[in-house]
């Protein structure tokens, strides 16, 4: 493994694929949440859906992580960093998977039809309950936060490695080949 | 390893390199969390967000734990909608066909203040919650006058404030409403035909209208601009004079709560469409006269209870809750709207354990409407 010094194609893939989805949907979240504007109804129909397709493309990025094991950090990495990264990508795979199931069941909880595109729903997953809704619909505020924070840190240290310690670290997820 | 521009090569960095990039990479994060509050409203403090409006309805209404932020005070009904199959043609939504849907719906007051005494000139509104098969839903909030004061979020925000009582007189300041009515002609003339209106004896007998318009969709997808109406199939009634149960501070719901009682009470569910250049993003201009209308089914209802457990208390009536075959339209209202509501739903949603019982109680309503 130690001789892998670039993401598999799959695992880059997946990557590249989701970060402007993850990106697209924090900056609409926070933007739909404190707009009155026409834009509203745009934003909450696209903010359904994209999670949605978020939830299913982490699904099969945890089965990826799996079958195609991501590289080793190069042994130059201090073990603080090593751990800063390991518990942020713990805390990102987390909300990438749970932020679309608080959202489906906050939903649910509220009774809203949960309206993918035209025609097509999905069912409830919690019980019509409003404290309920509320608790999970303040968690997806607070999570989103978190999110933001958690994908600034990340990208944060990518373009450190990238520009300053130039261990090959970005390039390992950032090339193209 | 192909990615080998000048800043992202291989290599060491000279120390003052470092801090170059550091700084760099600084300038990135900030830009990105700058443009994040930006997008939130927090570097706005000029954007009515959705926090604004709901800290408005506050500043007016006072905090009123676990009730609508606006149509505060309000009663539960339960009944159904049969389709008279006449609006199938405008419309490929399910709930025209001929057949009979369930409707869960509320009558209430407009305004934030839950325990208000009912009056004849203040609004009544009419929400239903139209249950489709399949799980599709129709949600409407529709109110007993003929066009809505104001067109715009803004305007409606500016209207509040401007009708909030004054501290020191406890009555809303006449000044402050003239500079709003100068400012929003619209509001001007849409209050000329509101206050033309006639007023019914009570909720049995008024008209309620969606006052925005919608488009319906057929099956070939073409589609046409809408508004829909209640029509009472009860007789119309003038209010007198003297509220009838004088003294009553709900007297209108008891009213409405007795006839349910004695009768299931009904109305026509008018759909009127519109010409290519009839307003449909401007809620304050009625439609000329004349417009072809459809009959398109009766709403029926049939037992009314309080809001505290009732079925229509834990639902938010979005206007943009539509079934397939019904569309917004253009109107900067349906999503200001819908996002305010969401707000206020979030919030009372969240004081639901701390509400106090409703004006129109469990007891009033077993009692037939009298307390």
């Amino acid at each position: 493994m130690s001789t892998q010094t670039r993401f598999p194609a799959a695992s880059r893939l997946l990557h590249w694929l989701m970060a402007p989805m993850i990106i697209a949907m924090l900056f609409i979240g926070v933007g739909m949440a404190a707009s009155l504007s026409p834009r509203y109804e745009l934003l909450v129909s696209i903010h359904r859906p994209l999670g949605i397709a978020i939830l299913v493309l982490c699904l099969a990025r945890i089965v990826n992580r799996f079958i195609n094991p991501p590289p080793e950090l190069p042994d130059t990495v201090p073990s603080l960093q090593r751990f800063a990264a390991k518990a942020s990508h713990i805390v990102l795979y987390t909300l990438m998977l749970i932020m679309p199931l608080i959202g489906w069941g906050m939903l649910s909880a509220a009774r809203y039809p949960i309206v993918l595109y035209g025609n097509m729903r999905l069912p409830p997953i919690l019980p019509h309950d409003l404290t309920l809704y509320a608790w999970l619909r303040d968690l997806h505020t607070v999570l989103a936060y978190l999110f933001f924070a958690t994908f600034l840190a990340h990208f944060g240290a990518a373009l450190f490695h990238g520009l300053i310690r130039r261990d090959g670290v970005l390039a390992s997820m950032a090339s193209w080949r | 390893m192909n990615m080998k521009p000048f800043w992202f090569g291989a290599g060491p960095v000279s120390s003052a390199g470092v801090l170059g990039r550091l700084g760099a990479i600084g300038v990135v994060m900030l830009s990105l969390a700058g443009a994040f509050a930006y997008v939130g409203g927090w570097l706005s403090p000029g954007r009515l967000t959705q926090d604004r409006m709901m800290a408005a309805f506050q500043h007016v209404n006072g905090i009123h734990a676990g009730f609508r932020r606006n149509h505060a005070k309000g009663i539960c009904v339960t009944g159904w909608f049969e389709s008279s199959g006449q609006a199938a043609a405008l419309s490929k939504a399910a709930v025209f066909r001929p057949g009979r849907v369930e409707v869960v719906g509320r009558f209430a007051l407009a305004g934030g203040m839950p325990f208000q005494a009912d009056a004849p000139a203040k609004v009544r509104s009419m929400a239903l919650r139209l249950l489709l098969p399949g799980g599709e839903e129709w949600r409407t909030g529709m109110n007993n006058i003929p066009v809505f004061p104001v067109n715009s979020a803004r305007g409606f925000y500016e209207q509040l404030l401007a009708s909030s009582p004054d501290p020191v007189t406890g009555k809303p300041d006449p000044d402050r409403m003239k500079a709003f009515l100068a400012a929003h002609p619209e509001t001007v003339r849409a209050m000329q035909l509101i206050k033309q209106r006639q007023v019914t004896s009570g909720f049995a007998n008024s008209t309620f209208n969606s006052l925005n318009a919608f488009r319906f969709v057929d099956a070939a997808g073409a589609s046409v601009p809408v508004r829909w109406s209640t029509v009472p199939v009860q007789p119309s009634a003038v209010e007198s004079a003297e509220p009838s149960a004088a003294g009553d501070k709900n007297y209108l719901f008891d009213g409405l709560i007795a006839q349910i009682a004695q009768h299931p009470q009904q109305w026509r569910l008018i759909v009127t469409i519109g010409q290519a250049d009839d307003p449909t993003d401007d809620a304050t201009l009625p439609w000329p006269a004349g417009r072809r209308q459809v009959d398109a089914g009766t709403v029926t209802i049939d037992h009314a209870s309080s809001e505290d457990g009732g079925r229509c208390t834990d639902v938010n009536y979005d206007p943009l809750v539509l079934p397939s075959g019904i569309e917004p339209s253009d109107d900067p209202l349906l999503s200001a709207r819908s996002a305010a509501y969401a707000r206020s739903f979030t919030l009372r949603a969240g004081e639901e354990l701390e509400k106090a019982p409703s004006a129109v109680t469990v007891q009033e309503v077993q009692a037939g409407g009298k307390s």
